[in-house]
């Protein structure tokens, strides 16, 4: 394909060789008609990266990838999957049992589904460790964390659907989060069950939901995140604005074009990604009652309730914080508060620096501390609410919040070092 | 009325075990061969016995469902596995599953459901049988194993028998073949909340009865067999999953290698 560059002599480009600008045929009438020339010269070779994005920039386009199996498995899946208080639970075995490679599809959904929070999580993490969320890429972050809080939602749904005991009982526990609403609890519930309990009416609502209307949502604002990305440039490790030193060109002097140097290195991260994801799939698709529960192999039982209920790992933290307040109504907030806080991020940062590596010990301390109750507390929200379970939820849930209400004080006041003015990079 | 008969059945087993008891315990010793029942004394450590099977294993998969179809079809059905799937994946030509296996009417295509109707369980055993396609994925390989292998009599129960895995309605339906055990408790006291003193029933060991017709190891081969063909049921492609994620995974790995000499190669002139 010719591909037409408009980078200088500084950096030659191997798609910019390839691409003497012949505009003519198919090609010259298509761009005359859609711009595909002029959108991947923007969005791909013309868009500039730095050079020095490490290993923890892999993880947003892995999104992406996971987002795409997510969409062409949950598409086969729709084809025999039956919506229905008598028929999911069976559709799902017969997915799992009669359908040509129904279990790999099966599997690929259920495991993508985990994997998708595994690659968020670190590409939120990412974010936090280099200060990614700060001007200008403000809202990025909040598109970001809109899509963070569409997935939240398509994965509860999704867990909803195969109709096992434990499909049915989260559903009850997170549906009746809403009677804590004021005023008009008690009705929201109902309005959202669409019944007096969670019942036929619900599944279907939720089917609904979970394959169209999340959906759509889901990929409007990735896109929306990506437009805002590509408007301020990625940040990298060392936090500094590569477009404030360019080249005679206009080009940043520390970037390289997407196209191809990140692409060609993002096939190596998706290459390792789907080994591991290959490795659980096919060897541990359970992964021991994490990734699919054990109760769920029952179907759905409003007479038998499950011993412990839990929800998916990926929302233990928050189920963690909202059981470790003893009233409901309050521990529905904290439940809120404990999602909405990565909404202030970018300003409660007072640091003049945004990476961690010129951070003070203050920021990495805080980081640290806040990392391990996020784990230690998506542990304790998967074991039994009682004794000093409660407790250690407690204490980690106050160093939680304590990382949000504390930034603007520890980010203002510690020592940190001098940010360099290039980036930091060593040519292997 | 049957109830009372199972009951009065098993004291009388229970009576008559009491009688015989030196015979049986001998007998049991010489069956069991040196295995965990060798001692006349043992199941203590039963929270630990693991089921040990192999889904890959044909042969064993074969006696399991031999095993299935004669001891426990009869209650339970596995409504998710066609007979001709069955036969399919363990290698059982269509003569000899029509032959040993299908029930006179059943067709190979058919589900492998119980004939006893759903009313009469209720009548016999307070609730009906469960479907049990899945419940190795539900409870564990280890935990069928466990409850095979750990029903012990107790006349106080209706059925006859109690269980240390879990509470339940089902009979010792392969007593012919383990016979009848006993389980010994001990008293353990402990300072409960408030310092209240609470008296426990903490079991101890089982002790045989009654010689059923299988050794204590053969027993446990066709206890395994049994819940190997259980796990089979649950996931029937799963060994067809791990056949297949090898050569995704080598794949993937090559792939990777390939993909990390390219980037490498472009990469060059970055400096």
């Amino acid at each position: 394909m010719a591909v037409k560059t408009t980078t200088g002599a500084a950096a030659p480009l191997p798609a910019a060789d390839a691409a003497p600008a012949a505009k003519q045929g198919f090609w010259a009438w298509l761009n005359k008609r859609m711009p595909v020339d002029d959108f991947i010269a923007s969005q791909l070779t013309g868009y500039y990266a730095s050079k020095n994005l490490n290993f923890w920039y892999f993880f947003g386009s892995l999104s992406v990838l996971v987002l795409v199996v997510q969409l062409l498995s949950g598409m086969y899946l729709t084809m025999f999957y039956k919506s229905g208080e008598l028929t999911s639970f069976d559709s799902v075995q017969y997915i799992m049992r009669e359908v040509d490679y129904g279990w790999l599809i099966r599997y690929l959904h259920s495991t993508g589904a985990s994997a998708f929070f595994i690659v968020v999580y670190l590409h939120m993490f990412r974010a936090l460790l280099y200060g990614s969320y700060r001007a200008p890429r403000e809202l990025l972050w909040l598109i970001g964390m809109l899509v963070y809080l569409a997935l939240m939602a398509e994965a509860f749904l999704g867990y909803v659907l195969p109709w096992g005991n434990m499909s049915f009982w989260a559903a009850q526990v997170i549906v009746n989060l809403f009677s804590t609403v004021p005023l008009v609890g008690p009705a929201l519930v109902i309005w959202i069950s669409g019944d007096y309990g969670i019942a036929d009416a619900t599944l279907n609502r939720f089917f609904a939901l979970h394959v169209a209307v999340v959906p759509l949502a889901l990929l409007l604002l990735v896109m929306l995140h990506l437009v805002a990305l590509h408007q301020v440039g990625s940040n990298n490790p060392d936090g500094v604005e590569i477009n404030d030193r360019r080249r005679a060109d206009g080009k940043p002097l520390d970037g390289i074009p997407f196209h191809p140097y990140y692409t060609v290195k993002d096939v190596v991260g998706v290459g390792v990604f789907f080994v591991l994801f290959a490795i659980v799939l096919f060897f541990a698709p359970t992964l021991g009652g994490l990734f699919l529960e054990t109760t769920n192999f029952e179907p759905a039982n409003p007479l038998s309730t499950p011993e412990h209920i839990t929800p998916a790992w990926y929302f233990t933290p928050f189920y963690a914080i909202l059981r470790a307040v003893p009233s409901k109504g309050m521990g529905a907030l904290l439940l809120l508060l404990s999602v909405a806080a990565y909404l202030f991020l970018p300003w409660l940062d007072r640091s003049p620096v945004k990476s961690m590596r010129y951070k003070g010990w203050m920021s990495r301390t805080a980081l640290a501390l806040f990392t391990v109750s996020f784990v230690v507390l998506a542990y304790l929200g998967m074991q039994p609410a009682e004794g000093l379970y409660v407790v250690l939820a407690r204490i980690f849930a106050f160093i939680y919040f304590l990382y949000f209400i504390a930034m603007p004080f520890y980010t203002y006041f510690e020592k940190v070092k001098p940010v360099p003015e290039r980036v930091t990079y060593h040519a292997h | 009325m049957r109830i009372d008969a199972r009951a009065l059945l098993a004291a009388v087993l229970l009576a008559g075990a009491a009688a015989l008891a030196p015979v049986g315990a001998a007998a049991a010793e010489q069956a069991a061969g040196g295995e965990e029942a060798g001692a006349g004394k043992w199941g203590a450590d039963w929270q630990s016995w693991h089921a040990g099977n192999d889904v890959s294993d044909r042969a064993s998969l074969q006696r399991g469902a031999r095993n299935f179809v004669s001891y426990c079809l009869g209650c339970h059905s596995l409504k998710y596995e066609r007979w001709s799937r069955l036969g399919q994946d363990l290698g059982i030509p269509p003569s000899l599953l029509q032959e040993n296996l299908l029930r006179p009417g059943d067709k190979p295509t058919d589900y492998m459901l119980t004939i006893m109707p759903p009313a009469d369980a209720q009548a016999w055993f307070g609730k009906s049988a469960p479907d049990i396609s899945l419940i190795a994925r539900a409870r564990s390989r280890d935990y069928l194993y466990q409850f095979l292998k750990t029903f012990y009599v107790d006349p106080a129960r209706q059925t006859g028998v109690g269980n240390l895995r879990v509470l339940t309605a089902m009979p010792h339906v392969l007593a012919e073949l383990e016979g009848l055990k006993r389980a010994v408790f001990r008293e353990v006291t402990t300072r409960g909340e408030g310092g209240a003193v609470v008296h426990e029933q903490v079991f101890d060991h089982f002790e045989q009865l009654v010689p059923g017709r299988l050794s204590a190891a053969e027993y446990d081969g066709f206890v395994r067999d049994t819940v190997n063909f259980l796990d089979y049921v649950s996931e029937p492609t799963q060994t067809a999953r791990r056949a297949l994620g090898w050569w995704v995974v080598l794949f993937l790995l090559d792939f990777t290698w390939l993909a990390w000499l390219v980037k490498r190669a472009y990469w060059k002139d970055v400096h």
